[in-house]
């Protein structure tokens, strides 16, 4: 369940992202001498190796568990490889590589971007918009080869990363493998669509968590904030965005914590899990920027402003539409499927759970 | 009042897979008989008696009441099943859906003890239609302005006035109803109206039809002349059905119900599209299925919630809000998707025809059982901003 309220792990997230990653003094630092600080506690607090099992040195959270950190995560708009860490942790544990301390990210983002394991064991190919690869120690890779997919753990600094940025500023950099030889490789029990599949379920989480950001602050300022003699949040056109932006939150919150749950209740990339991720990565998708476009509307012109927190959320909330694959790109493969099983297996798909 | 929205992850229980498949059976066994035609929405009588005595007989009316009066004690999800599988099929619920949905649950918190055991087994059974009389030419959404009268006579009331915009009238044997009896005081403009179990048989009450713009009947107004009701018809609190009003809402804001009305669209949509749709109509399609998706997810959440004793105003109103502006688009991002087929695509004609009546029914879906405009009010409010 990504329910915050009965679970100790992400009640330490909480009070760990409230200290040191608050929105308001983060927005307001002049260097990023805080990430370290927080990347820190996040560790001491075995919160960056959550899908690591002990026995590979991490702290053996349960899929549950690490979901909702990462809901945490997303209502602080955390600018941090706290989720990309966590996924590539629990890749590699899904190959037995034991996982290095540090930041790391994982590859392929994006599922037409193609990874190669090479006969002689070192990789080759390209991955665009890979989330935070400069400031990481190391890659966790899905590289195919002859002998089909294999999981591989490089160093980052054995790969050229070319530096790019989403649209909140964020490293979202182009990672080149040239002939690279891994630390270590081994079978992968899904191809890359497993991958996407658990990517798209993780952004989907941070999402609704930051809508959830959103929603709360714009509720906020809409009953301080007096125009005409009244808290704007008396006008019934106010009202009535808010409500909106309330029901594309929710949105969000039942279709990723569908998603998350079903992940955490099934042993394989399944075709209910497909339905579920898909849906949640659609829907968050689109919750997102119905919801921040009303949220700006709510705030006026100081939300437009760098010193307000609320493009932290926001265009994070836009960027990681792209992240593990667009809903466009999700939705026309949710399609073919559909379209595949056709009509007569449409409904009882959707009814089955 | 809070911000913090939740949605419990409910699944649907296993008995419940075993129920799924005793109402597909029964729902298939009607359309072999010939009962209703479940690509043909609009077509036949959406109220047929015979057809929701059988539902009762199957123990699917009234399911989640009590078992001393005619229910069933189960589950509010087993509750969604049948629900969403009788609407997907198009099957005539008219006749006892108002009554297992919300009269009935109103009259057992609120009729008298022998009126419960007399009415609520024969809602069970499938025999009773009830018409909901709340709205009246002066007063639609603003539900307080009603002015239609109860006045005390010896031994009951008696009403005058009408009510308007009531679905089911014609058919139904009793109507929930919302009647002045007192004026509303200055401190309190909700105050004065009284809940009544109406009699719809008893002297001094007309039906006149009213046709809708989809030619169907089910609209009509309600004239009642000097009606007399017993005083064991008055439902709850004297003056005070404001705040009988508010709270029970939530089961019938937010079943599947508010968002499958035009399903059989989409149903159809992708018999048309076929096994390898073009990208432009694969997106299309997925991302319906994505939005219906959590549409349910959402809807199965509040059934559990409501299981658990929860109350969940907010998020139920949220529900029905997206669920109805999502059902009312549906023939919209269906003709778009479907543009492009060929003509002579083998259901075709009956897409269209579909899609003409889904254009005709959508205006009304976000006006029904309370307004857009409305809901997002309740929702604001739950939000903490009035």
């Amino acid at each position: 369940m990504v329910t915050e309220s009965d679970n100790i792990v992400a009640e330490t997230a909480a009070r760990i992202f409230a200290d040191l990653a608050d929105p308001q003094t983060v927005n307001k630092a002049r260097d990023d001498s805080w990430k370290d600080k927080l990347w820190r506690a996040l560790e001491e607090a075995g919160l960056t190796l959550a899908w690591v099992p002990e026995k590979q040195g991490g702290a053996g959270a349960s899929l549950a568990d690490g979901f909702a950190i990462l809901s945490v995560a997303g209502r602080f708009a955390l600018p941090v490889p706290l989720a990309e860490t966590l996924i590539a942790g629990w890749l590699l544990a899904r190959a037995a590589i034991k996982a290095p301390s540090g930041a790391m990210t994982v590859a392929p983002a994006r599922p037409r971007d193609r990874i190669v394991l090479n006969a002689d064991g070192t990789l080759s190919g390209s991955a665009v918009g890979i989330p935070f690869a400069r400031d990481t120690q190391h890659i966790a890779a899905l590289a195919t080869g002859d002998k089909g997919a294999s999981i591989a753990l490089v160093k980052t600094a054995d790969c050229r990363v070319g530096q790019s940025e989403n649209l909140a500023g964020d490293a979202s950099d182009v990672v080149t493998f040239e002939r690279v030889k891994p630390i270590r490789s081994a079978p992968a029990p899904f191809d890359v669509s497993g991958l996407m599949l658990m990517g798209a379920a993780v952004r989907s989480v941070q999402s609704a968590g930051a809508l959830q950001t959103i929603l709360s602050l714009s509720v906020a300022y809409a009953n301080e904030r007096v125009a005409f003699e009244r808290p704007i949040g008396k006008f019934q056109a106010v009202q009535q965005n808010l409500a909106r932006l309330a029901g594309e939150t929710a949105a969000a919150l039942a279709a990723a914590g569908s998603a998350a749950n079903t992940i955490v209740h099934s042993d394989a990339f399944d075709d209910t899990v497909f339905l579920e991720a898909a849906s949640a990565k659609i829907r968050t998708g689109e919750a997102s920027a119905e919801g921040s476009a009303i949220a700006h509307q709510v705030f006026g012109a100081i939300g437009f402003t760098n010193e307000h927190v609320l493009h932290r959320f926001t265009l994070r909330l836009l960027s990681w539409r792209d992240d593990f694959d667009s809903e466009s790109h999700w939705a026309a493969a949710l399609g073919e499927l559909v379209a595949k099983r056709g009509a007569n297996q449409f409904w009882p798909t959707l009814a089955a759970r | 009042m809070s911000t913090e929205l939740n949605f419990d992850q409910i699944r649907l229980p296993p008995e419940c897979d075993k129920l799924r498949a005793q109402v597909r059976a029964f729902l298939a066994e009607e359309v072999d008989a010939g009962t209703f035609l479940p690509d043909r929405p609009g077509h036949g009588d959406s109220h047929n008696r015979a057809f929701s005595e059988r539902v009762g007989a199957k123990g699917w009316i009234g399911m989640t009441w009590p078992k001393k009066y005619g229910g069933h004690e189960r589950t509010f999800l087993e509750r969604f099943v049948v629900t969403e599988e009788f609407r997907v099929a198009n099957a005539p619920v008219r006749l006892h859906f108002v009554a297992d949905r919300q009269s009935g649950p109103i009259l057992l918190k609120y009729a008298p003890e022998h009126i419960k055991q007399d009415i609520l087994p024969r809602i069970c059974r499938g025999e009773l239609c009830f018409v909901i009389g709340m709205s009246e030419p002066g007063s639609g959404s603003d539900l307080f302005a009603a002015k239609t009268k109860a006045t005390k006579v010896a031994g009951g009331w008696k009403i005058n006035g009408s009510k308007i915009w009531t679905s089911n009238a014609h058919v139904a044997d009793y109507m929930l109803g919302l009647f002045r009896t007192s004026p509303p005081t200055k401190e309190n403009r909700r105050h004065g109206l009284t809940q009544f179990l109406v009699d719809m048989k008893a002297p001094g009450i007309t039906v006149n039809p009213i046709i809708q713009m989809t030619g169907q009947h089910d609209f009509n107004e309600v004239v009642f002349d000097d009606a007399f009701m017993t005083d064991d018809h008055v439902l709850g609190e004297i003056d005070g059905a404001w705040k009988q009003a508010t709270s029970e809402l939530a089961y019938e804001r937010s079943g599947p119900e508010r968002f499958l009305e035009t399903y059989y669209v989409l149903g159809e949509l992708v018999r048309a599209l076929g096994s390898a749709p073009d990208q432009r109509s694969a997106e299309g399609l997925g991302r319906l299925v994505a939005q219906l998706h959590t549409l349910r997810r959402m809807s199965v959440s509040v059934a559990g919630m409501l299981q658990t004793g929860k109350e969940p105003v907010v998020e139920s109103s949220i529900v029905k809000d997206l669920g109805t502006v999502w059902e009312q688009k549906l023939p919209e991002r269906v003709r778009e998707l479907s543009a492009f087929l060929e003509p002579e695509s083998g259901n075709r004609v009956t897409l269209d025809e579909q899609l003409a009546f889904a254009f005709k029914v959508a205006p009304k879906l976000t006006i029904q059982g309370g307004t857009t405009e409305i809901l997002r009010g309740i929702i604001a409010r739950g939000l903490g901003l009035r």
